[in-house]
């Protein structure tokens, strides 16, 4: 079973819609949406929803109102700012702490200081995650709940049941739409997979955030390649990111032409692929030839 | 000697679980007196992080000799050596063919970790 | 006054109209200063070219065992909620990128075996591009939490009139450190299905925060999905910047779209009056 995750480094370079074509040619793989607090591949794929689960996220400091004596201790030794005494009053003082979920990691330190034993770590539903079923075959996706953490949790909970479900319906392909960025939702994206298509744009900071993301699938020995999206934007910046790729070890794979076509798909719902036969539809599946014969050979 | 299973259900028939981190249960032999005890890993279920750390713990304070199951993290891997506990990676079947194959000595000792870590 | 750009989705122009904000405050004699929260991917110095004054680690605190004070009591272990430190065959075993470094290992240790010692996560940037104030926060790659550098970034940001905050694309915790404690967020998004549903999940994360905010569209045409949102929202669109292959040009290459033309550079000053920041002309 191989693991193909899409990323970028920068955001908006055109993952998403990327992958969407991939499910249209590869017609027989299973679909994880990785870009948790950011989805957006649902929006072409139209999934229907087979279950849902709920994501347990990591646990918050809750204050009892009734408890609570205003000593403001908690917040003399909360290293995060999430107590204040913001919260209502009770029969002893008009006004209690209250802890910020926004602010609390969860870290306990101020359950332990009460003097009244007035708080309590408690688990929190963090978001939900879906198994459903699009017209190109399963598709794990997740909403992250809002202004919550431990995304990296929920992105790996969409891949590990990305991969049951491969073994389950005899698929030996799963199609990762990675989140932007290097930090901890990218690296569950990564860790273990077979193959990391960065998907950059003709700017320096496509150049830029690329060599960031390239050092982190090096970090992680994931086999890379790269792809300029728009590139006839900026042909000369295009083959500059193409050099520099070649020069990092990294495998260029082909480029996407810039095309209104991306956008006008989007809005009807399609792929690329469905959308249109030329253009920048060619170029995804010239694309995708080459990515899903270097993935042949990571097979072997 | 005591040896520890990964399952995914309480006695010698359950099937090894390949997951050591989130295992559901460990089983625990001793091998000299035949004694089979199990214990709920269900706390590390929903563990946000730290589910192998936590199961290597659990599985030292068993007193465990050794450790069958599918896989271990990198993080599980290194709690697990602090706790001179041996590691056998890729083990199937069910918790009696398990430690038949480990009494025949038909297992391999791992040396290092047989899976990536998560994210941190 | 402190205002964040922010945005659901990635490439939506964050960084291209906090930056050119910035300068143009900058330029109009405000005492303003830019931050890049963006630690993971930070660009604002391709546009802004600082000269850098100085540069400087950024460090968590992580535990650390003196083993002579140690009694193997596991109490660390025991306190440890992210399994950061844990007691396994009578001695602690230190798992630092785990670590969130709440120093609540070293309160429960009854000998005083557990001190606190830095361990480092990436690098701060301080510095001036022209009259503007710049400070960039830098993950180091394999890291994987940001907030503890976002919140370095915010730490080391001096007294200004105005401070525009760059921050990471996305709704989850990097966002909400970089946007905590900003009188104002200005969402920046592209009229696209993408952008327009993350849009809505930018305004679910802004109103979490109780924060004003405001919109600019970026890449504006005909579609009118995205000022149909705003409308039922009530959320004021502040700006409308049209799809102009010399503004994608500009960007590619780097530069400031405020010092391309007068025009550009008036839309900036007509932004920054938009948003309570100009200043008499």
């Amino acid at each position: 079973m191989k693991e193909l995750v899409v990323i970028s480094g920068k955001g908006g370079t055109g993952k998403t819609s990327v992958v969407a074509a991939f499910a249209s040619l590869a017609k027989r793989a299973i679909l994880a949406d990785c870009d948790v607090d950011a989805a957006d591949l649902h929006l072409v794929l139209e999934p229907e929803v087979l279950q849902r689960h709920d994501f347990i996220g990591g646990k918050k400091a809750r204050i009892d109102h009734e408890q609570c004596m205003s000593c403001g201790r908690c917040q003399a030794v909360c290293r995060f700012e999430a107590s204040s005494m913001t919260g209502p009053g009770n029969d002893l003082v008009s006004k209690t702490y209250r802890i910020d979920p926004l602010a609390c990691e969860g870290c306990g330190v101020c359950v332990g200081v009460c003097p009244v034993s007035a708080i309590a770590l408690e688990s929190t539903t963090a978001g939900e995650w879906f198994v459903s079923q699009t017209r190109y075959g399963p598709m794990v996706h997740a909403r992250l709940g809002v202004a919550a953490d431990n995304s990296g949790k929920l992105v790996s909970t969409v891949r590990t049941a990305a991969s049951d479900l491969a073994k389950q319906h005899g698929l030996g392909l799963v199609i990762v739409d990675g989140p932007p960025g290097i930090g901890c939702p990218v690296i569950a994206s990564l860790t273990g997979a077979s193959l990391a298509v960065v998907v950059t744009e003709p700017t320096l900071s496509g150049l830029h955030d690329l060599e960031r993301v390239a050092e982190l699938t090096r970090h992680f020995g994931i086999p890379t390649l790269v792809c300029v999206n728009k590139w006839d934007i900026n042909p000369d910046l295009t083959e500059r990111i193409e050099r520099q790729s070649v020069a990092m070890g990294l495998k260029v794979a082909g480029r996407l032409r810039y095309d209104g076509a991306v956008t006008a798909a989007q809005i009807l719902k399609q792929t690329v692929i469905e959308h249109s036969a030329l253009g920048v539809s060619e170029d995804m599946t010239k694309l995708w030839a080459t990515v899903s014969a270097v993935l042949e050979v990571e097979r072997q | 000697m005591r040896i520890a299973v990964t399952a995914q259900g309480t006695d010698r028939e359950a099937k090894v679980d390949p997951r050591f981190g989130r295992a559901k249960y460990f089983v625990v032999v001793d091998t000299e007196s035949g004694q089979l005890e199990a214990v709920d890993n269900n706390v590390n279920l929903n563990a946000v992080q730290g589910a192998g750390i936590q199961a290597a713990q659990k599985v030292a304070a068993l007193r465990a000799d050794a450790v069958l199951t599918g896989n271990v993290g990198p993080k599980a891997f290194t709690a697990l050596q602090a706790g001179k506990v041996t590691v056998y990676v890729g083990v199937v079947g069910t918790v009696r063919e398990a430690l038949e194959k480990f009494q025949a000595g038909q297992l391999k000792q791992a040396t290092a970790a047989s899976v990536e870590g998560h994210w941190l | 006054m402190k205002i964040a750009i922010a945005s659901g989705k990635g490439g939506t122009g964050k960084t291209t109209i906090a930056t050119n904000l910035a300068y143009a405050a900058a330029e109009q004699g405000r005492l303003a200063v830019y931050l890049d929260c963006d630690v993971e991917e930070p660009n604002g110095h391709i546009f802004l070219k600082p000269t850098v004054d100085e540069e400087r680690p950024i460090t968590r605190p992580v535990p650390q065992v003196d083993a002579s004070l140690c009694n193997g009591c596991g109490a660390c272990g025991q306190a440890c909620q992210f399994s950061a430190i844990v007691c396994i065959g009578d001695k602690p075993l230190l798992f630092p990128k785990l670590c969130h470094s709440c120093g609540g290992c070293v309160r429960a240790c009854p000998t005083g075996a557990l001190s606190e010692v830095p361990r480092e996560i990436g690098t701060l940037r301080i510095g001036r591009s022209g009259q503007l104030g710049f400070i960039e926060g830098r993950l180091n790659v394999g890291e994987a939490m940001s907030p503890p550098a976002i919140r370095a970034v915010k730490a080391a940001a001096p007294v200004a009139d105005l401070t525009i905050i760059d921050a990471p694309p996305g709704t989850s915790c990097p966002v909400i450190e970089s946007v905590r404690g900003c009188d104002m967020v200005l969402l920046v998004t592209e009229p696209t299905p993408f952008g327009l549903n993350d849009l809505g999940l930018a305004v679910e994360m802004v109103s979490a925060m109780k924060l004003p905010m405001r919109v600019v569209i970026n890449r504006a045409g005909r579609d009118g999905k995205t000022r149909e949102f705003c409308d039922r929202n009530g959320i004021r669109i502040l700006a409308e910047i049209p799809d102009v292959r010399s503004v994608a040009e500009a960007y590619s290459r780097g530069a400031l779209i405020a010092e391309l033309s007068p025009t550009y550079r008036e839309g900036m000053e007509c932004l920054l009056d938009a948003l309570g920041q100009g200043v008499a002309r």
